[in-house]
């Protein structure tokens, strides 16, 4: 009874995954794709990742989904500024996709199917086990992140500072020509 | 705690999540190619890299070995400064171009 979990969870997380990407609103996909991050951190619990589980929720479903939504609201966008669909693009990647999907199914088809084996490693994805390996064997990489974090955190911030000290953020100009240069 | 986790997982094999991340994976693709608009590409990018993660988490639980949740966690960490960085260069874009269309950003195309 519980195995069917499984199959809920899946089935919800394929189903806003593909409102993702057909429905039209930048809004809704955002939200949707918030739905599909909750269904894998439920299959992260299934399979016992306890810390996975919260740290994508905190990370993904929390921090960048709502840096997403912000700026999405910030830049004002909604179904009006979403550019035109062409039927023909829609049909290229579902078949494309689709192809891609046939070659990848093709190469599992030979695995055998056994069945996960809980029962020789039940606590390996609590924090206690996870935490000693991250602070052993995984100490660089551990200290690399940070510093990557820093840098990313110190490019944003570049990026987003306008050049000209006196111009601020009202000087957005309405009239531009997306051809013309910048100056 | 072991047993109440082979309760859970109950009849679901390998195959199961493999087919799970692979769907996923090809969701992403489609967003990729059919959709227009920055913020829902990365977003579908997002999607991509779900669909790997999770399959990292099942194959870990398959061997009994936790490095491959470790992966995880630092791919976690790698995404967030991706998407923090990205928004930004989109916060540009848009500031230069006033729309987030990607037919528009079109200078490098050859």
């Amino acid at each position: 009874m519980i195995a069917a979990s499984f199959y809920i969870i899946s089935f919800i997380a394929i189903v806003s995954a593909l409102l993702v990407i057909f429905l039209k609103n930048p809004m809704y996909n955002v939200i949707l794709l918030v739905v599909t991050f909750f269904c894998i951190a439920c299959h992260y619990l299934l399979l016992g990742a306890t810390f996975l589980a919260v740290s994508h929720v905190i990370v993904y479903a929390g921090a960048i989904m709502v840096l997403l939504l912000y700026t999405l609201m910030m830049l004002n966008l909604n179904r009006s500024d979403e550019p035109a669909r062409i039927p023909r693009n829609v049909v290229i990647g579902t078949v494309i996709a689709g192809i891609l999907g046939m070659i990848l199914f093709s190469t599992i088809v030979h695995i055998d199917s056994k069945q996960i084996d809980i029962s020789t490693n039940g606590q390996i994805g609590g924090v206690k086990n996870l935490g000693k390996f991250m602070l052993k064997e995984y100490l660089f990489p551990f200290e690399a992140v940070s510093i990557l974090l820093l840098a990313a955190m110190a490019g944003a911030v570049m990026l987003g500072k306008t050049k000209d000290p006196n111009q601020t953020i009202e000087t957005f100009p309405t009239d531009i020509n997306p051809s013309e240069p910048n100056k | 705690m072991n047993e109440v986790n082979q309760t859970v997982l109950s009849g679901i094999t390998i195959n199961h999540y493999l087919v799970l991340s692979i769907i996923l994976f090809c969701i992403g693709v489609t967003g990729i190619i059919i959709r227009k608009n920055l913020i829902v590409l990365i977003m579908c990018i997002e999607l991509m890299l779900n669909a790997v993660n999770l399959l990292l988490v099942a194959f870990s639980r398959y061997y009994g070995d936790a490095n491959g949740q470790l992966f995880v966690f630092f791919i976690m960490a790698v995404a967030a400064a991706e998407v923090a960085v990205g928004l930004a260069i989109l916060i540009v874009a848009y500031q230069h171009a006033r729309t987030t269309n990607v037919d528009v950003f079109n200078n490098l195309k050859w």
